[in-house]
């Protein structure tokens, strides 16, 4: 049962994808019906009408989007179904698939941890499905086919899914494959724009490198077993060394697809450039099921977990944390800083995936099991308010045509109900208490505190030092999103889009985006749900649960023991309501002093204008200063001169670009050297056919005296 | 039971915020050779706030509004659950100090929209200087407490204060490293000299006052009542965490009265030596915070890793 909702939920995406190539099939259909109805003449006359209105030029487009998108909820619907099903069963469903070659049959295996992600693949395809439709409509059909968007949005989902149930390695590189392919087209779907062909070839390249490092990390494992199912490679006995290299392998692989610095820099290239609900089932799910695969090969598949490796995760996730938020912070670009809060993100997941790995390999599984709930809690938070902030960063592309939020302002009294779902996501992103980023970020930071009871000194000093990044970067995170709700929302409008704009009148979008948002408080106030299945996951994965089982319950959260820390967010919100209603009631009794408004107050010069307020740039000096060696600062100030002897400055520019170190330090030297060699062998190739024939010659020459 | 004197602590804590503040600006003046106003006087200033009609600006949202409210319940939220007068507080295993310094992080939150929320000049430059230094401070509390908890084995305030008051005077390197720590967070965070001064309204200088430029009325006062509140939440912090002892163990009525005389006791001091060190620093350059922040932080990692190294049980 449990796996026949898997796979139809894999089968309805895949339906879906195929539904939106009827987009210009039109004429076929209406063809195709008329016959079928002259066919069977017993056919009801209602239903017929229906049908054949429904294939007239002007309804059809929005019918089948409609259709598309009902297909792709409901694939979201089965797929949350299955997940839950087998998280609740906590039990393990194998099954073979006859296809594709003959003597490959396709192994699936759905287990705790595939069904963890097949819920945050659920809840974030729901969600695109119902705020879709309303958002294509503004493409233009002849410029933009929704046949294309919605053919590769269903086959990634698909793919997605795919790779949740792979249980061999060929399945799981094809469905892998199929994942970053549809993505890929999914990204240079605006393709006019040069900046979007660019976002999207170094999003494919690194997806392709990526791809070949997983195939070799296979590789490895594979070199000692007999075979490709993940079963064999389970057995499959390694030196620490091979095993070293297959986790290097991984991690490169993985990692790339998961954006950890220094290789993310495909994801603020190619998030802003997508459609906003693509961008926020890449950036929301995609860079989960790189975890996933992460997980996958560390976890169950190489087994033994060292040390060693889980200090690599725990510095890699640390640097990308830190850089992420701070990179996040300089940006003006809306999505772009949606895209680096995303490295951010999934760095403090590797973190608290390399503290369960330290934990796991000095034999504190209970720990282990703490970090990994952590991270995938992390994960699954994650994946409901960026999935949010994108959303709603698409509502705002889509009302006021803009992205920058320099040119943003005043949108709260605009759109009232956007600004309130927007506030919950920053909330939750910022990690304030009551809300689901913190029960993560504060299970984090337990996991770290356990750090007494291993033996090795410099981990016993390194693990401090990395959570006092996470509080760094927790505090940073707060700062940056205080700038983009501030910016965006409150304030003056800076521009004439802005100051135009209106609530969003589709009811679509503001479903989507509210059901994330109220899944967003829901399980910030009830995280037991949410953890209590996800106990389940490490039950399997490390045959260890949480410590304290009991203490699970829907009103406490304890994860290691009552006395040693416990939360409680029902509570805390009763107090919260108790000493603000208080107060609200207290203070607002008296009639007499009801508020009165008036202008703001201008110091009596009069003349307050949208330019006077704080900018980004303005909001994030401080840090710009104090940060100052994070990034390549290219500042400018042009003066323009004009009067007697062209010295009264008329007008002062102010130009900011802020890059990124990866770009000069890493990827350009990689460049360089890719293009020496391309031109070294190009010397070789001289154009001329008897020199060309006379290499043939010679290879023939030397094959021959090889073989005699 | 347990729940009553929560509730007590909890109002005793709201109660007195504005008296501590009376008697800091009392010990100041009289270091200054001022004449001091009546150590009641904030209690007077918040009474007089409430009675007035508070004027909002045409361009305020519902944010600007309802954040007032917002702020006080965090910090009164963050009061329930540090110790006062007595430890065993159910309110701290409800939310324990991680989450305390999230309501913290809260009420900034808000605070910092809220000076974004009218659209002048003043109030980004507040928010966004409130956020560069807390961004730096809160990371610093942080490792000051988490030296607290990992010696305690706890996150749980009461406990950790519990275990602190069984283990005796001992002398502990990593404590010293997270009381100095924890002073400089102290004061970076409730807006005192040398990092931002609470007195002046001039622009070069301005944090806290910058963003609830705008505020008047009730507003104000519940704003200015949440900042004496989270000054005394701070002395009460180092106080308790650092110099338990007096506090009250049981809930006899005489215990309780005892402890309520030595957390009196214990902020009264600490205040003059607050009132001291203001008379006598200069406040310091906006772009100097960072050098004193980054020091607090030193201290906490300092006093985290020589709990580590030097004083784990292993």
């Amino acid at each position: 049962m449990t796996l026949l909702f898997a796979y139809s939920a894999v089968l309805l995406s895949f339906a879906s994808g195929l539904l939106a190539l009827m987009m210009n099939q039109r004429q076929h259909l209406q063809e195709f019906s008329q016959y079928w109805f002259n066919k069977f003449p017993g056919c009801k006359e209602g239903f017929q009408s229906v049908i054949a209105d429904n294939l007239d030029e002007k309804p059809f487009p929005i019918m089948l989007r409609q259709a598309v998108f009902v297909l792709l909820g409901l694939s979201g619907v089965v797929a949350i179904l299955a997940g839950l099903s087998v998280l609740i069963g906590n039990k393990v469903i194998t099954d073979q698939l006859s296809l594709g070659l003959p003597w490959l049959p396709w192994h699936v295996r759905f287990d705790g941890l595939s069904g963890f992600f097949f819920l945050i693949v659920g809840i974030a395809t729901s969600a695109i499905s119902l705020y879709g439709p309303g958002y294509v409509n503004g493409y233009d059909e002849s410029q933009h086919p929704f046949a294309v968007l919605g053919l590769f949005t269903g086959l990634f989902v698909a793919g997605m899914l795919l790779v949740l149930l792979a249980d061999d390695a060929f399945f799981f590189m094809i469905a892998w494959e199929l994942m970053s392919v549809a993505s890929y087209f999914l990204v240079a779907f605006q393709h006019e724009n040069s900046a979007n062909r660019r976002a999207a070839f170094i999003y494919l390249l690194m997806a392709e490198v990526g791809a070949l490092a997983i195939i070799l990390g296979f590789g490895v494992l594979a070199g000692f077993s007999d075979g490709f199912t993940f079963d064999a490679l389970r057995e499959a006995k390694l030196s620490t060394s091979w095993a070293s290299i297959a986790f290097v392998l991984a991690l490169l692989g993985f990692g790339m697809k998961a954006g950890i610095v220094p290789v993310h820099v495909w994801l603020p290239e190619a998030h802003p450039v997508a459609p906003s609900h693509i961008s926020a089932l890449m950036s929301g799910v995609m860079l989960k099921v790189a975890v996933y695969g992460l997980i996958r090969f560390c976890f169950d598949l190489l087994g033994d977990v060292h040390w060693q490796w889980g200090v690599v995760l725990l510095i890699l996730g640390t640097f990308s944390a830190l850089g992420g938020i701070l990179y996040a912070m300089m940006q003006t670009n809306l999505k772009r800083l949606l895209a680096y809060s995303s490295v951010e993100n999934i760095g403090i997941i590797f973190m608290v995936l390399g503290l369960s790995m330290i934990f796991m390999a000095n034999g504190h599984p209970q720990l282990a099991a703490l970090g990994l709930l952590a991270a995938l809690l992390h994960a699954f938070n994650h994946a409901l308010f960026k999935n949010l902030l994108f959303l709603g960063a698409g509502i705002i592309h889509h009302q006021t045509h803009e992205l920058n939020i320099d040119m943003m302002g005043g949108l709260i009294k605009k759109m009232p109900k956007t600004s309130a779902l927007f506030l919950i996501g920053c909330m939750s992103i910022s990690s304030l208490p009551l809300f689901n980023g913190f029960v993560s970020e504060w299970l984090a930071f337990q996991t770290a505190l356990q750090v007494d009871v291993l033996d090795n000194g410099v981990l016993r000093s390194l693990i401090p030092v990395a959570a006092a990044a996470l509080a760094l970067t927790a505090a940073l995170a707060a700062a940056c999103f205080v700038k983009v709700f501030g910016l965006i929302f409150l304030g003056l409008p800076r521009s004439h889009h802005c100051e135009k704009a209106r609530e969003i009148q589709d009811q679509g979008m503001l479903a989507g985006t509210s059901l994330l948002a109220g899944l967003c408080f829901l399980f910030g106030i009830f995280p037991g749900l949410i953890i209590s299945l996800i106990n389940n996951v490490s039950g399997q994965l490390l045959g260890e649960t949480l410590p304290n089982d009991a203490a699970l319950g829907w009103l406490w959260l304890a994860p290691v023991a009552k006395a040693q820390a416990s939360y409680s967010p029902l509570l805390v919100l009763i107090g919260a309501l108790i000493a603000g209603c208080i107060s609200f009631w207290y203070l607002r009794r008296n009639p007499a002093t009801a508020i009165r408004t008036a202008e703001t107050w201008d110091c009596g010069f009069g003349g307050l204008t949208h330019r006077m307020q704080y900018s980004s740039s303005a909001f994030t000096m401080p840090f710009r200063r104090i940060f100052a060696k994070v990034w390549i600062i290219d500042e400018q100030i042009d003066k323009d001169m004009q009067g007697a002897m062209n010295q009264d400055v008329a007008a002062v520019h102010y130009r900011l670009q802020i890059h990124d170190h990866s770009w000069p330090r890493l990827y350009d030297p990689i460049a360089q050297g890719v293009n020496t060699l391309a031109k070294v062998v190009g010397r070789i190739q001289t154009g001329n056919v008897r020199v060309y024939l006379g290499y043939s010659f010679v290879t023939l020459i030397i094959l021959l005296w090889v073989i005699s | 039971m347990n729940w009553l004197i929560a509730i007590l602590q909890t109002t005793l804590f709201v109660a007195l915020a504005p008296l501590l503040a009376g008697w800091i600006k009392y010990c100041k003046c009289r270091l200054q050779n001022r004449k001091a106003p009546s150590i009641f006087q904030p209690y007077r200033d918040l009474i007089k706030l409430t009675h007035k009609q508070p004027v909002v600006s045409e361009q305020a949202s519902w944010l600007f509004i309802k954040a007032p409210y917002i702020i006080f319940s965090a910090t009164v939220l963050a009061a329930t659950v540090v110790p006062l007068i007595a430890v065993d507080l159910p309110t701290s295993a409800s939310a324990d100090v991680i989450v305390m310094v999230g309501f913290f992080a809260f009420a900034r939150f808000f605070l910092a929209l809220a000076g974004l929320d009218i659209g002048t000049a003043f109030g980004g430059m507040g928010s966004s200087r409130e956020m560069t230094i807390s961004s730096l401070a809160e990371p610093a509390m942080l490792m000051a407490i988490f030296t607290l908890t990992m010696t305690a084995s706890t996150t749980n305030l009461s406990f950790a204060i519990a275990h602190v008051l069984n283990e005796g005077l001992v002398l502990r390197p990593s404590f010293v490293f997270a009381l100095s720590a924890l002073i400089l967070v102290a004061v970076a965070e409730t807006g005192r000299i040398p990092v931002d001064n609470p007195a002046t309204h001039l622009e070069l200088t301005m944090i806290h006052e910058a963003m609830i430029l705008e505020y008047s009325g009730r507003h104000l006062a519940l704003i200015e009542w949440a900042s004496q509140l989270k000054l005394m939440l701070y002395g009460v912090l180092i106080a308790n965490i650092f110099f338990p002892w007096g506090i009250a163990e049981t809930f006899a009525v005489k215990a309780l009265g005892y402890g309520l005389l030595a957390i009196m006791g214990k902020l009264a001091v600490l205040a003059m030596i607050l009132a001291v060190s203001e008379t006598l620093v200069a406040k310091m350059r906006l772009f100097r915070v960072q050098e004193y922040l980054s020091f607090a932080y030193l201290l906490g990692l300092l006093g985290m890793l020589s709990h580590i190294i030097l004083e784990a049980s292993r």
